[in-house]
């Protein structure tokens, strides 16, 4: 069993798996029951500041996609930061982080927009004996109205300026949680690390209005009639989670940055995948919402046996091992010829790989009587549909040709490595030397 | 004085009051709401899928399960009342192990087919359950013409020539239209009445004048029935049974399994219903399992079904053996009746064994003897009464095309007419793909 401790902005946490904040760190009876089942850390639900804590609604709160046995592919929440008072989060902190000291508690932030607020804030919390905080710039519903989450989330200035305050009048490790709603991932992580950011974590909820009723016609969760734009998160959201953590992970401004890597993370392997390109940590909800606590120890097992077996050591060895290898599409290889083969023997005759290539691709499979499909290699470009479509695990493969076989398609020869910065036409090419 | 298992003879109630409902309870219940999810979401949605080929009436399946999957149970359900307006009894009856799921890709690939039956039957449900007849009919065409044979080759027919604006009358032999789906199908198939409800649902269409209790040749002619209609259909299905041709046939308890199906599908009190001890069961195809099965649920001791070739000859798929194993019943492959004894009554039947040569089966000089109280021959139907003047081949009645036979404006689909299996599926599409042709006829006869 590969050791899975993990030191992350200079907090050690017996795995990378924390859990983030939301409801399943709302209170100590949870993350008390988080920690004994074994996750590495918990960011606590975002606390607010002093007074009559934020209100939630008491109709439903959670909007669901579901596969076809009812499996949660997605949910989206309308919950706001936690409705409880501070002095009691705050007490129940300090009693949580006593009892358990070698796992990472963090603390979520979200308070008004000016300088004072976030002193009193981090003065409050200075006593507690967590390990950092996390400024929750990323809920996309009901606190953005009120200028706060997402409202700052989406202006690069304003992230500067708050962390600047934050690193100003505290000693505590920074994480600044990033709202996807943005176009650009990469300008809100910069301007965290100009105002002294030790970290990002990403992503927040995405909005996004998950169904429609079509009796009452307003979106789900319908709350007396009316719906609103909730976060959408699990694992519907990972790709694009994946991808802004890659973007960030390689990009030359913020490369080296520190990220705790969110959003669908629902098994050891999304875990891994997170933690490649380049997360330091990854942090779960809605898996946790959906299975309970108990899916660490898969989580945990899973990443141990996946070290074990590359020869990994330390969670730092697997950490950004993927980002040398995103790239620009212009720097792919236009060279690299392959084809889809299908494997008679394993084929089930289903066609869809027909139908799929016939209807919407090249017209490259072939139906021969008795439900023989081939592939056409002088019309395949390689697109991959059928082998997607396929419901037989390889059962079609794509074989690359190689160097000096004859692409029966174009009927060049193929050969080495070339992009599109010299292809022929591109009208920008570089004139080859 | 109360009768149990092990009473001698042929009695009523061997079992406790309440075993019988048990016992003759659906055997494939509804699926759920989820499990139809479940279910229809295995489907690969296949080009030019292979289970619609497999399909004697060509239902699209991959489109009725996606209409299923997508909320939309009725809209599935007019796809296969489009196809096969007897869908229902389809789901309940079909040996769907070598139809459509026995094709299905996924089959092939696990061994585990889409539930197709099931979620047919989900979907028929649906729409029956609302008493809703999904067709409108044509306008009248002013032609006429007579079904003989409410089996389901002369619904099917009724059906579609309703469908396309004509007047049918349709007429049966027996007190009640549905044929071998009222009288012959196994109870525990076709639980709750569903033989005469899906009539009643079925005639909702408009057009079609049931008129049971009138038989051809008995009550009336083929001729007369001829000057009266400008088409007629022959769903005769096969009413004669096939003799044993073994010594002691005419000892009493000793019938054919199909007149101990008919009773009890028809018995108001399965309890009351006597059967024997020692049950013997002889034929190797669907009426001699649905014989044996039922004698087991009804509480027979002991039931033998014997058969005369191997296990793989049998005209019974592998699936209603096990379920006939299951039940109890023990199958005697390789063995022929040659004589039965009894005083009166048969108490013993007497079999060779029998080995299948080049030349035939053969009799072996082996025998061995099976008690038996009860005997039901399950050997194979034949066509009885034959129609007066019209051309028979192989036993069926010859036709040409969609069920043309030789007599000119005269059909015959079903049981009763060459090709096809002997299956509700089959007689479901021959009636409908005769009454297309013979719409035809009549329209381009309208037409000069
Ligand atoms: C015991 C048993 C179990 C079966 N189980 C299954 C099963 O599980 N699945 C399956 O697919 N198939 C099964 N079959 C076969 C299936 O029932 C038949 O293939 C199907 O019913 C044939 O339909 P049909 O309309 O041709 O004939 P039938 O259903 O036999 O209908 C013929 C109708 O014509 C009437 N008729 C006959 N002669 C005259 C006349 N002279 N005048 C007026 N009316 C007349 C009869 O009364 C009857 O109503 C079974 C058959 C039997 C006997
Ligand atoms: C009901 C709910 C409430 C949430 N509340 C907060 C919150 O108070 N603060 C915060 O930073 N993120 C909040 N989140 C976002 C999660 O911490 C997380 O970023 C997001 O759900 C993506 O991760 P996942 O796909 O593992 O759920 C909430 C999410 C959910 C589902
Ligand atoms: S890879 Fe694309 S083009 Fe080639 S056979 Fe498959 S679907 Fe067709």
């Amino acid at each position: 069993m590969a050791d899975l401790t993990t030191t992350f902005i200079g907090i050690k946490s017996p795995n990378p798996f924390w859990l983030a904040s939301a409801p399943p760190t709302d209170k100590e009876y949870n993350v008390r029951r988080a920690f004994q089942a074994g996750w590495g850390g918990v960011v606590w639900k975002t606390l607010g500041s002093e007074g009559p804590p934020v209100v939630n609604v008491n109709g439903p709160r959670y909007g669901v996609i579901h596969g076809a046995d009812r499996r949660v592919l997605g949910i989206n929440n309308i919950e706001l930061i936690t409705d409880r008072p501070l002095e009691v989060n705050l007490r129940e902190i300090k009693s949580v982080k006593r009892d358990w000291p070698d796992r990472a508690l963090i603390i979520s932030l979200m308070v008004p927009c000016d300088e004072e607020s976030w002193k009193d804030i981090l003065a409050r919390i200075e006593d507690t004996g967590a390990d950092g905080v996390e400024l929750n710039f990323g809920c996309p519903h009901g606190m953005a109205e009120r200028g706060m989450g997402s409202a700052v989330g989406q202006v690069p200035e304003y992230i500067e300026m708050v962390t600047r305050w934050v690193k100003t009048h505290s000693r505590m490790p920074c994480i600044v949680k990033l709202t996807p709603n943005i176009s650009d991932i990469r300008k809100p992580a910069e301007a965290a690390k100009r105002g002294g950011a030790d970290a990002v974590s990403l992503i927040n909820t995405i909005n996004s209005i998950t169904s429609v009723n079509l009796d009452d016609f307003a979106p789900e969760p319908m709350i007396d009639g009316k719906g609103t734009h909730g976060g959408y998160c699990g694992p519907a959201v990972k790709p694009i989670a994946l991808n802004m953590v890659a973007e960030i992970a390689r990009s030359a401004e913020t490369r080296g940055l520190p990220i705790s890597g969110i959003g669908g993370v629902t098994t050891w392997r999304d875990a891994a995948e997170f933690m490649a390109l380049g997360a330091g940590n990854v942090q779960v909800c809605t898996a946790a919402m959906t299975y309970g606590f108990k899916i660490v120890q898969e989580m945990i097992s899973g990443l141990s046996d996946y070290m074990d077996r590359k020869g990994f050591t330390s969670t730092a060895e697997l950490v950004g091992r993927a980002v040398p290898n995103v790239t620009d599409w212009q720097f792919l290889n236009l060279n690299y010829i392959t084809k889809a083969q299908i494997d008679q023997d394993l084929c089930i005759s289903c066609g869809r790989c027909y139908a799929a290539c016939e209807d919407t691709s090249h017209q490259a499979i072939a139906m021969s009587p008795g439900r023989v499909f081939t592939v056409k290699d002088e019309e395949c470009v390689a697109c991959n549909l059928c082998l997607d479509v396929c419901p037989v695990e390889n059962c079609i493969t794509m074989r690359e040709l190689p160097q000096g076989e004859v692409d029966p398609r174009t009927g060049k020869v193929v050969s080495g490595y070339a992009n599109w910065t010299s292809h022929p036409n591109n009208p920008m090419a570089r004139a080859a030397e | 004085m109360t009768n149990s298992q092990l009473t001698p003879g042929i009695v009523p109630g061997r079992l406790p009051p309440q075993a019988y409902a048990a016992n003759f309870a659906d055997i494939a219940p509804p699926l759920d709401a989820h499990e139809v999810r479940v279910a229809a979401d295995r489907c690969y949605f296949c080009h030019d899928a292979p289970c619609v080929t497999a399909c004697p009436t060509e239902i699209d399946i991959p489109l009725f399960i996606r209409q299923i999957a997508t909320g939309t149970p009725e809209a599935a359900a007019r796809t296969i009342f489009s196809q096969n307006i007897l869908g229902g009894i389809c789901a309940r009856v079909c040996p769907t192990e070598t139809l459509c799921e026995g094709a299905c890709v996924r089959e092939a690939a696990e061994g585990k087919p889409v539930e197709i039956a099931r979620l047919q039957r989900h979907a028929t449900d649906t729409l029956m359950a609302r008493n809703a007849h999904p067709f409108t009919r044509a306008a009248p065409t002013g032609k006429r013409v007579a079904v003989v044979g409410a089996g389901p080759a002369g619904l099917a027919a009724a059906h579609r020539l309703a469908l396309k604006g004509h007047d049918v009358t349709l007429l049966d032999a027996r007190p009640k239209g549905g044929g071998l789906n009222e009288y012959g199908i196994a109870a525990y198939k076709t639980a709750g009445g569903f033989a005469q409800a899906e009539l009643d649902w079925l005639m909702g269409i408009g057009g079609i004048t049931l008129k049971p209790g009138l038989a051809l040749g008995r009550d009336l002619t083929l001729a007369e029935l001829q000057s009266g209609h400008d088409a007629v259909f022959l769903g005769l299905g096969l009413g004669g049974v096939n003799a044993l041709r073994a010594e002691g046939e005419d000892k009493a308890h000793v019938l054919p399994a199909t007149d101990f199906i008919r009773e009890l599908r028809q018995a108001a009190d399965l309890a009351a219903l006597p059967i024997g001890r020692e049950v013997v069961v002889i034929g190797g195809g669907m009426t001699a399992i649905d014989a044996a099965v039922q004698a087991r649920l009804l509480g027979a001791e002991t039931v033998t079904l014997v058969y005369r070739r191997s296990k793989a000859a049998m005209g019974a798929s592998t699936v209603e053996q096990d379920h006939a194993t299951q039940n109890g019943v023990r199958i005697i492959c390789n063995a022929a009746p040659v004589r039965l004894l009894g005083n009166g009554a048969v108490a013993e039947v007497e079999f060779a064994y029998t080995e299948e040569r080049e030349t035939g089966l053969h009799l072996l000089p082996q025998t061995f003897r099976l008690k038996a109280d009860q005997v039901f021959k399950a050997i194979g139907q034949t066509l009885e009464p034959v129609p007066e003047g019209i051309a028979i081949d192989g036993g069926k009645i010859a036709i040409t095309g969609a069920g043309r036979t030789s007599i000119s404006g005269v059909w015959a689909g079903g049981d009763c007419a060459q090709g096809g299996d002997d299956l509700t599926v089959a007689a479901a599409a021959e009636g409908r793909d005769a009454a297309m042709d013979i719409h035809l006829y009549l329209m381009g006869a309208d037409h000069g």
